[in-house]
């Protein structure tokens, strides 16, 4: 498994960061990057307003 | 002003944001005096606009505010509440009123806060973010900052940290404490026009079309309007997009499905319960870093507002009386509880009830206060309206009354 931003649909919005728990995403100039601590809790894939987070993966 | 690499910059008091609530402590707390500096990530305040735009405008005496003109588009007369099967409940607004009453032009209403802050003598630096923080001996005595591509520091003897839903300040700061997936709303929005809405009205759609939260029309002209919704993150799954529940919204609705997008928002609120901590050493938050958005109609500006003048005038004292330690900060958290507690964590439980109606729910209630004449909108008169119609849905909410 493996968290995928799909950048062409990111708003750029803030949600994943804010919702994270683990806080392991943030924003790199603007756009957010998936840091060290990710658990795949799949917060991201649901709180994003448009989709752009996906758990990817066998 | 000019930054170069390795500059060391030095305040009284720091904001973190320049948001409505950022500047707005920044205004209170140069006004006594602190140096003031605000910093704001993005290259122009209030751009680009995650916001509804619909907000009340009772709070103006409290934020000694004259002029509105700057940034108030549209007048509302009331709001209109429409169960998932078309019953509609009309609240005309009292003018001092409370949930509704105007629809701003945000970009402008944060510019317009930041002006209110300059003339106080606040400092402010866009395109300009904090990177991490300063500490001495586990205090926290400024921040690491970077402006096009140069770092350097600024050292402060506060830290506000006005930094939004997404605030990293106070992560940072180790009071982060995350939000329980039920208690945050995503939203997507449309700016629309080309629509066929009553523009002097603001409206609200109930019930599982938009799960756990409602979708709303903010109008800005009579043909132009904010069409957006918020979804409970708990009741996603990531197969339906809160933007795909809004465009299902709109096909639904024959005054939208006309209309043309011109604009797109995305973004997340809280609607949680007061968090248990907002201060650290050297550090305040305020506005929607800590959490203080109204957990019913998911507003954040007004009690940001109140609760940042709080800060500002607070954070100025606390410099210039030189206690900066938790244990002096923690006075910041008694002041702006006893200003907001209550009527959120009013709010919240009331949120909680709401969050266990299904349509059918909806649409009783909804059908029994069309009944009334309601002049305000107050938690009270709704669920006393709602026990003479149908005093078996009342139950849950008792305990409230």
């Amino acid at each position: 498994m493996s968290l995928e931003l799909n950048v062409e649909k990111c708003m750029r919005c803030g949600a994943c960061v804010g919702a994270c728990p683990v806080n392991a995403i943030f924003l790199k100039e603007h756009s957010p990057a998936v840091g060290r601590g990710c658990t795949e809790c799949g917060l991201c894939v649901n709180i994003c307003p448009v989709g752009a987070f996906s758990l990817g993966g066998e | 002003m000019n930054i170069d690499q390795g500059d060391t910059l030095e305040y009284d008091v720091l904001v973190i944001g320049g948001g409505p609530t950022g500047s707005t402590a920044g205004r209170f707390s140069a006004r006594h005096n602190a140096k003031t500096l605000v910093i704001e990530k993005r290259q122009e305040i209030g751009s680009p606009v995650r916001c509804g735009e619909g907000i009340s405008l009772s709070w103006l005496e409290e934020l000694e505010i004259k002029d509105i003109s700057p940034w108030v588009r549209r007048y509302i007369r009331g709001a209109r509440i429409y169960s998932p099967s078309g019953h509609v409940l009309e609240i005309i607004e009292d003018i001092a009123g409370d949930e509704v009453g105007s629809v701003i032009e945000r970009d402008m209403f944060d510019k317009d806060m930041a002006r209110l802050a300059a003339i106080e003598g606040a400092d402010f630096m866009v395109k300009t973010a904090a990177t991490g923080l300063l500490k001495e001996n586990g205090k926290v005595v400024g921040v690491k900052a970077k402006q096009m591509g140069k770092e350097f520091n600024i050292m402060a003897d506060i830290v506000i940290g006005a930094d939004g839903f997404e605030s990293q300040v106070g992560r940072w700061a180790g009071i982060y404490e995350a939000i329980k997936p039920k208690d945050i709303m995503t939203c997507f929005q449309y700016r629309m026009t080309g629509i066929d809405v009553d523009p002097d009205f603001t409206h609200f759609y109930m019930g599982t079309r938009a799960p756990g939260g409602y979708a709303w029309i903010f109008p800005k002209d009579e043909v132009t309007a904010n069409v957006g919704l918020g979804v409970q993150l708990s009741r996603l799954n990531g197969e339906v997009t809160p933007k795909e529940y809004l465009d299902q919204f709109i096909a639904g609705h024959k005054g939208l499905r006309n209309g043309e997008a011109i604009d797109m928002v995305a973004g997340a609120v809280s609607v949680t319960h007061p968090p248990e901590r907002t201060v650290a050493d050297g550090i305040l938050l305020v506005g929607d870093a800590s959490r203080v958005v109204d957990p019913i109609t998911g507003g954040g500006i007004v009690n940001g507002l109140k609760q940042a003048k709080i800060a500002g005038e607070f954070a100025a004292k606390a410099v210039s009386e030189g206690k900066t330690d938790v244990e002096y900060l923690k006075k910041y958290e008694k002041l702006w509880r006893h200003r907001l507690e209550d009527k959120l964590w009013r709010n919240y439980m009331a949120k909680e009830k709401a969050m266990l109606l299904d349509d059918v729910m909806y649409d009783k209630i909804i059908d029994a206060l069309s009944d009334m004449d309601l002049r305000k909108v107050r938690v009270e008169t709704i669920l006393e309206g709602v026990r003479k119609k149908y005093p078996e849905l009342i139950k849950e909410f008792e305990d409230m009354m």
